[in-house]
Order: C-alpha cells, then sequence, then structure tokens
C-alpha cells in the first residue's frame, strides 16, 4: 500500500520542477555553487517541505516541529528553494545568494534564517548533531522526528562513522538519515576517491535499518520515510540513489558540475528545458 | 598586602597548613550544583569520566549522562545538537583532545551556529606531569580565545572552578572552562566574589610598581612572590584574570595605568595565551613595558608537576625575576 496518492504524487513533481528552476536562478545570479546536488536532491527536499514534514513556515520556531538537518551544506540551495516555495521567506529574496549581507550565505547559518536548524558545510558533522537533537528530545518524550540529509562523499570523515555508531547505540528510532547517493564527490567517483560499498552492510553492521530507493521517485521517498516511523528498535537510514544533475539531461551524471553555477546562457537553455518538461510542451509555464 | 574584599583564606601563605586539590574537583562539585539547579544540564565524556570528575554529575544523575566513547569529534557534534535543541550540554575530555582534536567541530557546530555548550578541557599545563608531552594543552587558551561568541574561563583553584562551573551552566553561549589535572592551593572561599569578565584584585601593595596578571593553577605562585616582593620593598598588585574573553579590559587598563608596567603568568604558550591577550588590549590603550611568563615555544615532557613548573620557568622565582625586569625596563 502507498502512503500517497497520484495526484499528490504529480502535485509534488511539478513543485519539483519549480523548486529546480529556483536552484538554476539562484546559482547563475550568484555566480558560484554547486549545482550537481542541488538538482539532484530537489525531489527529495520538495516531498519533505511538501508532504513529510511535520511544519510549520508560519511558526518557524513551533517546539513539536520535525528537524531537518543538512549536513552536506553546500547544496543549500536546493534548501533554501524548496523552504521559499514552502513560505518560509520570498522567493525573490533567494537571488540574493552568495552576496555581501544576504541571509543567504554560500554555507547555511542557524542565526540568518527561520527553521534552517544547524550551521553547516564542512563535512562529517551533522549526522551527529541531528543525533543529539533526537535524544535530546527523546529525553523529554517529545513526539518529533528528526531528518539528517548527508551525502555520500562526507562517509569518508571519521565524525560521520562516530555519528553512525552513536546513533545505533543509543537506537534514535526518533531519527532517519538520507544519504545522497550520487556517487560523486569533488575528485571524481566515490568509490575511485575511497570506496564506500557495501554502504548497507555497514550500516546493517552498526545496528541501523536499511532501505534503498530510487531518490526521484516520489512515492518511494514517503514510504520509505513512512516505514521508518514503524521500525521501533533501531535508526533508520535511507540510501537515495540519485542522479547528480537531475532534471538537466546535458549535465546529468557530470561530476565536473559539483561545484560550478551555469552561466547565463547556459541557465537559460536549462531554464527552458524545465519549463517546457523537457520538451514535451510546446509554451514554457512558470 | 592580601586584599581582604577578595575574602580569601586566612593561612594563604602558610605552605604546610593551606589545603591543596585540584581545579577538577571544583568542576565535578560544581557540575553536580549546576545539575540540581537546572534539570536542562546534561553531561558528555569521552570515556575520562573519573579523571574529569564528571563522574559525580553521571552518580548523582544517570538519565543525565551520555557516553560518547574516545570520540572527541562526536563528543563536539552531538552537543551541539542536544544544545540546538535546549539542553545545556557539559562535554569533558583532556584539554589536547577538546579543544584539540575537535577544533573544526567545535567552530562550526558551537562557536558559529552559537549554541550555549560547556566545554571542559583537563589535564592542561605542563603540571599534567608523568604523561608528558601528549597529554600537556599548552595551546587551548589560544584555540578557544580565537573564536567569535566563544567565552573563555581559567579558574584559579577548586573553588574557583566550582563557581565557574555553575556561571557556565547560566551564562547564555559557549564557554571554555580550562582545568589542571594537579593539585594546587586552595586559597580562594564561597565568599570570595566571581563573576564572568571580571577580574579581581589578590593582592596590592601601597606603592605597586608593577600589576602581575594571571590566571589558572599559578595565581598562588603570583601571590607568594608578591608577598616576597613587598618584603622586599618592592611592591605589586596581582591581579586574577580568570576570564580570557571576553576580557576585562577595564581592569587591566586600569592596573597598566597605576603600575606603568606589567607580568603575566601562565600555564600555556607565550605566544596566542592570556599574556598575548593583555598585550593586545594594552597596545591599543596604553602600552607598557610587559614580561611574560610562561611556556616559551616548546612542548613538555615527563617529570614531576613542581618540578616542570620550575623547570619551564614559571616558578615563584621565576615571577619574582620577571618583575625585577620589567621594572628595569620602565623610562
Amino acid at each position: 500500500m502507498s502512503d500517497i496518492h497520484d495526484e499528490k504524487i504529480k502535485e509534488l513533481e511539478i513543485k519539483a520542477n519549480g523548486v529546480r528552476q529556483t536552484v538554476i536562478e539562484m546559482l547563475t545570479e550568484a555566480g558560484s555553487g554547486h549545482t550537481a546536488g542541488s538538482l539532484g536532491m530537489a525531489d527529495i527536499f520538495t516531498a519533505f517541505y511538501f508532504h513529510i514534514l511535520n511544519h510549520d513556515p508560519k511558526n518557524p520556531d513551533w517546539e513539536e516541529r520535525d528537524r531537518l538537518i543538512l549536513s552536506n551544506g553546500h547544496i543549500t540551495p536546493v534548501r533554501y528553494a524548496a523552504m521559499a516555495h514552502a513560505g518560509y521567506f520570498p522567493i525573490k529574496e533567494t537571488l540574493t545568494l552568495r552576496r555581501l549581507g544576504s541571509r543567504f550565505q554560500g554555507h547555511p547559518e542557524r542565526e540568518k534564517l527561520p527553521a534552517i536548524e544547524t550551521t553547516s558545510g564542512p563535512l562529517g558533522s551533522g549526522l551527529s548533531q541531528a543525533a543529539g537533537i533526537a535524544l535530546g528530545g527523546r529525553m523529554d518524550r517529545k513526539k518529533f522526528r528528526t531528518y539528517c540529509f548527508l551525502s555520500d562523499g562526507e562517509h569518508d570523515a571519521g565524525n560521520t562513522w562516530e555519528g553512525v555508531m552513536f546513533a545505533g547505540k543509543n537506537k534514535l528510532s526518533n531519527l532517519t538519515a538520507i544519504i545522497d547517493r550520487n556517487n560523486i564527490q569533488i575528485n571524481g567517483m566515490t568509490e575511485d576517491v575511497m570506496p564506500l560499498e557495501p554502504l548497507r552492510e555497514k550500516y546493517e553492521a552498526f545496528n541501523w535499518h536499511v532501505i534503498d530507493i530510487d531518490g526521484h521517485n516520489i512515492e518511494e521517498i514517503v514510504n520509505a520515510t513512512e516505514q521508518a516511523k514503524a521500525i521501533y528498535e533501531k535508526p533508520t537510514v535511507i540510501i537515495a540513489h540519485t542522479i547528480p544533475g537531475k532534471g538537466i539531461k546535458g549535465i546529468e551524471f557530470d561530476y565536473l558540475w559539483h561545484g560550478k553555477p551555469p552561466k547565463p546562457e547556459e541557465a537559460k537553455k536549462f531554464l527552458t528545458e524545465l519549463r517546457t518538461l523537457g520538451g514535451k510542451i510546446k509554451s514554457e509555464h512558470q | 598586602m592580601i586584599n581582604k574584599q577578595a575574602k580569601l583564606v586566612d593561612n594563604i601563605f602558610d605552605k604546610d597548613s593551606i589545603e591543596r586539590g585540584p581545579t577538577r574537583d571544583g568542576f565535578g562539585k560544581g557540575l553536580v550544583q549546576a545539575g540540581e539547579k537546572d534539570e536542562r544540564v546534561v553531561a558528555l565524556c569521552a570515556d575520562l569520566l573519573e579523571s574529569t570528575r564528571m563522574q559525580w554529575f553521571a552518580e548523582r544523575f544517570p538519565e543525565r549522562y551520555i557516553e560518547i566513547g574516545v570520540a572527541e569529534q562526536n563528543l563536539a557534534t552531538v552537543a551541539s545538537g542536544l544544545a540546538n535543541y535546549g539542553k545545556i550540554p557539559f562535554i569533558a575530555s583532556y584539554a589536547v583532545f577538546s579543544p584539540g582534536r575537535n577544533n573544526e567541530q567545535i567552530r562550526t557546530t558551537i562557536s558559529l551556529n552559537n549554541v550555549p555548550v560547556k566545554i571542559v578541557g583537563s589535564h592542561a599545563g605542563v603540571s599534567v606531569g608523568p604523561d608528558g608531552a601528549t597529554h600537556q594543552a599548552l595551546e587551548d587558551i589560544a584555540l578557544m580565545r580565537v573564536q567569535p561568541n566563544m567565552t573563555v574561563t581559567v579558574p584559579a583553584d577548586v573553588e574557583e572552578a566550582r563557581k565557574a562551573t555553575i556561571a557556565a551552566a547560566e551564562y547564555d553561549g559557549p564557554v571554555y572552562i580550562r582545568l589542571a589535572r594537579e593539585k594546587s592551593s586552595m586559597f580562594t572561599t564561597p565568599d570570595t566574589p566571581f563573576e564572568i569578565g571580571k577580574a579581581q584584585i589578590f593582592f596590592e601593595s601601597e606603592e605597586a610598581r608593577v600589576a602581575i596578571i594571571v590566571c589558572g593553577n599559578l595565581v598562588h605562585n603570583a601571590l607568594l612572590a608578591a608577598d616576597n616582593l613587598e618584603k622586599d620593598g618592592i611592591g605589586t598588585i596581582v591581579l586574577n584574570n580568570h576570564t580570557i574573553k571576553p576580557m576585562d579590559n577595564t581592569s587591566v587598563i586600569e592596573m597598566a595605568k597605576k603600575t606603568g608596567a606589567v607580568v603575566t603568568v601562565e600555564e600555556h604558550q607565550i605566544a596566542g595565551g592570556m599574556g598575548s591577550a593583555v598585550a593586545e588590549v594594552l597596545a591599543g590603550e596604553h602600552p607598557v613595558p610587559i614580561e611574560f611568563v610562561g611556556v616559551h615555544d616548546q612542548f613538555g615532557q615527563s617529570g614531576d608537576p613542581d618540578e616542570l613548573i620550575e623547570h619551564y620557568n614559571m616558578g615563584v622565582e621565576e615571577i619574582i625575576s620577571a618583575v625585577k625586569k620589567v621594572i628595569e625596563r620602565k623610562a
């Protein structure tokens, strides 16, 4: 049985397309930033901010809100875009990304924006913070869930595994990690730089429940987070297999797009591709 | 003479009768009291429960104690999450590991994130003794005082460490507390005033020619030096500069104006330590000759704690020489 109906899935897919457009506009305007990872996580961020998270953009400090921790802060453009579309801040203001005085820092800062939860960017530190939040909530018998998004590349860092071990030991079933398994990092393919496989078995060995999904399939994303709620004895990790650069055919899978923004003429093409749903419809929609 | 308002013990200069204890004991007691006062206080330790004295809290409040294992980066980041949620976490390890090994995690997830984690670095200084250089933190004040949002305190004795711990729990922001392994003279009392960011005059001669600005275990040595100097007709002031950041600039400048010369004393590298912080303030506001007593760009080594303090030129005689030297440099 699915936890989401077809109409909603369609609505979220269109929403994700809009989030991708905002990401392209933001990065192009900034002239620097991380395109591949941001596009690759657009479906997951959209599913979270428009369906999965228990949150209230009008009351961002709400104590009972689910916490979403972004460990690999460099893909923050997609978080900014999804949150802006959800009503946390004006979409237009996200175009100030990376400018002097902007609330939209190159890597996110907790005190600059509502509900951004943690300052992040330096890799390997997010999962432990999420575990701390989840543990604090459990000590006070809070019902909220803590989600941590992390990259595959940051599994090179010891701190990540310290967090994995800690969450496993403490059976933090209110914690769900989502790994952006896109197989690329700055120096190339993850399996060449520092092999992570077998990733599923590693997590299982640390006493986590593991679910593999297609990170672009809204239904699978939603169902996996629902399944995680039913696992009482362990934290859950969702290994989301994603395509870096997803949505723009010409840059998909290309690790060279990890850390660069589109040039203005490229952006125009990319936006047309998104607005016509890859040429499926003739007139562009906003 | 001793400043009566500081309410120090009466037998302060009696080496035989003065009680001795390690500042980590004061932390251990203070943490239990902080935990009694506020149930948001939680404690995390990286497999050094007994030697950091966090054990007393863990025994009293087992449900609020979180074991991390030998993983100081995790110690800092899990605590960051707990503080972010609404707890007041104290994290304890040896200073070489925390804030040493986990420095970037402290920078990003505690200081920049600006969440109220209280970092307790024990076993600072060469007085760690036999364990040797690997375990003797001599750079932790420097590491912590360069981080925005971070408050840095170095208690002078057991009682002051107890007060600093309680004050840290009540202080809204990240705090670093530096502690020592070795016993040192216990000379402050429950009535001695303590406030984060407020230095105290512990000793003042009638005609003070030098201000000795000091922190931590060596405050008592500075007082012994001041007493000896006064007997020889050389007047000084001893300022207990327990908060390195935010430093009590007003008192430091006032001392420099009053005496025209400064000696700083700390069990830390001279580079980047408390003395450097004093020099930064005085260079801008009221330049006077300064002599620095501390470790001169060296690592420590194994030995007896008292012997090491002497070997690295931080003993009473060395403080006396520094005072005499700075007087010669006065115009």
